[in-house]
């Protein structure tokens, strides 16, 4: 059993705060500039929630592989389809 | 490990447990993921028609429901915490507090969605005839999407009120959490839903 502590959460929740917050600002500056971010801090805030949030950070290796396996197939499917769409 | 009394008392898998809940979990990113992917599709058959009807969405209620979902992921984690250290009425609160803010979420997506129809942007409605097809289908990916999500804060919310009923009653204990650690992970996973569907309906178009 692994304790996080309160401290470890509350420095993780300023950060998602903050990222978000980047995230808002980049949308005003320009549409090419909110895209960039997105692509850049939506992962990241998405995988501090999975990492510490959800302790995936100290579970076992097995979470990790099932994590990274239906991760993996997302991308082929996205990848794929995008290559369908482009070339038909 | 033979022994049957032994067996008898002790047949708890905490860890399988949690595999399963996130065997579960990985089915609903795929799920989410499948919608974000037509989503894609779409925008990039139609830029112009989505950064239009997507200017018409209310930036204030999409960033302020991300607020209230990453404080209410922050809260159910330190339940867990709490609940780890012997804390129970710690846990019982910041439980409480989750599901309020549950409530909250729930009830600005009421709001946003009344304002929506109000002005007859929905799905066949009156505010959305003889729009090109883009917007339309941007639309109709907002409603389905931030819809097929709110059910998901609906069952959260449900599920957060058992678990807080079940910390109470001594069924859920310091040694025994795995319900709180897997109610814990759902919220967050509806949380994580959510972090994607900001940028992509509020933000970028």
């Amino acid at each position: 059993m692994h304790i996080v502590e309160y401290r470890t959460l509350i420095v993780v929740w300023l950060v998602l705060v903050g990222l978000t917050a980047v995230l808002v600002a980049a949308s005003f500056v320009s549409p090419a500039l909110a895209v960039l971010a997105m692509l850049f801090i939506t992962p990241t805030k998405a995988g501090l929630v999975l990492y510490i949030f959800m302790h995936l950070k100290y579970e076992a290796p097995l979470f990790k592989i099932m994590v990274l396996v239906a991760l993996a197939t997302l991308v082929i499917f996205i990848g794929m389809t995008f290559l369908d769409v482009a070339f038909r | 490990m033979s022994d049957p009394v032994h067996e008898a008392l002790d047949h708890r898998d905490p860890e399988g447990a949690r595999v399963g809940m996130w065997l579960f979990l990985l089915t609903e990113m795929l799920l989410f993921g499948g919608l974000f992917l037509l989503y894609a599709v779409y925008r990039g058959r139609y830029p112009h028609e989505f950064a239009s009807a997507g200017k018409e969405l209310s930036h204030v209620f999409g960033i302020a429901n991300t607020f209230v979902l990453l404080t209410s992921s922050l809260s159910v984690a330190c339940c867990l915490t709490a609940l780890q250290k012997g804390q129970k009425r710690l846990c019982m609160t910041l439980l409480a507090v989750t599901a309020l803010l549950a409530v909250t979420f729930l009830v600005n997506k009421w709001l946003e969605w009344g304002a929506k129809i109000h002005h007859g942007l929905y799905p066949g409605g009156p505010g959305l005839i003889g729009r090109p097809p883009g917007e339309v289908l941007f639309f109709g990916l907002y409603y389905s999407t931030t819809g097929l999500h709110g059910l998901h804060v609906l069952a959260g919310l449900i599920v957060l009120v058992v678990v807080l009923g079940l910390v109470a009653v001594d069924r859920v204990t310091p040694d025994d959490h795995v319900l709180l650690e897997n109610a814990g992970l759902y919220w967050h996973l509806v949380d994580v839903v959510w972090i994607f569907i900001l940028p992509l309906f509020y933000l970028t178009v």
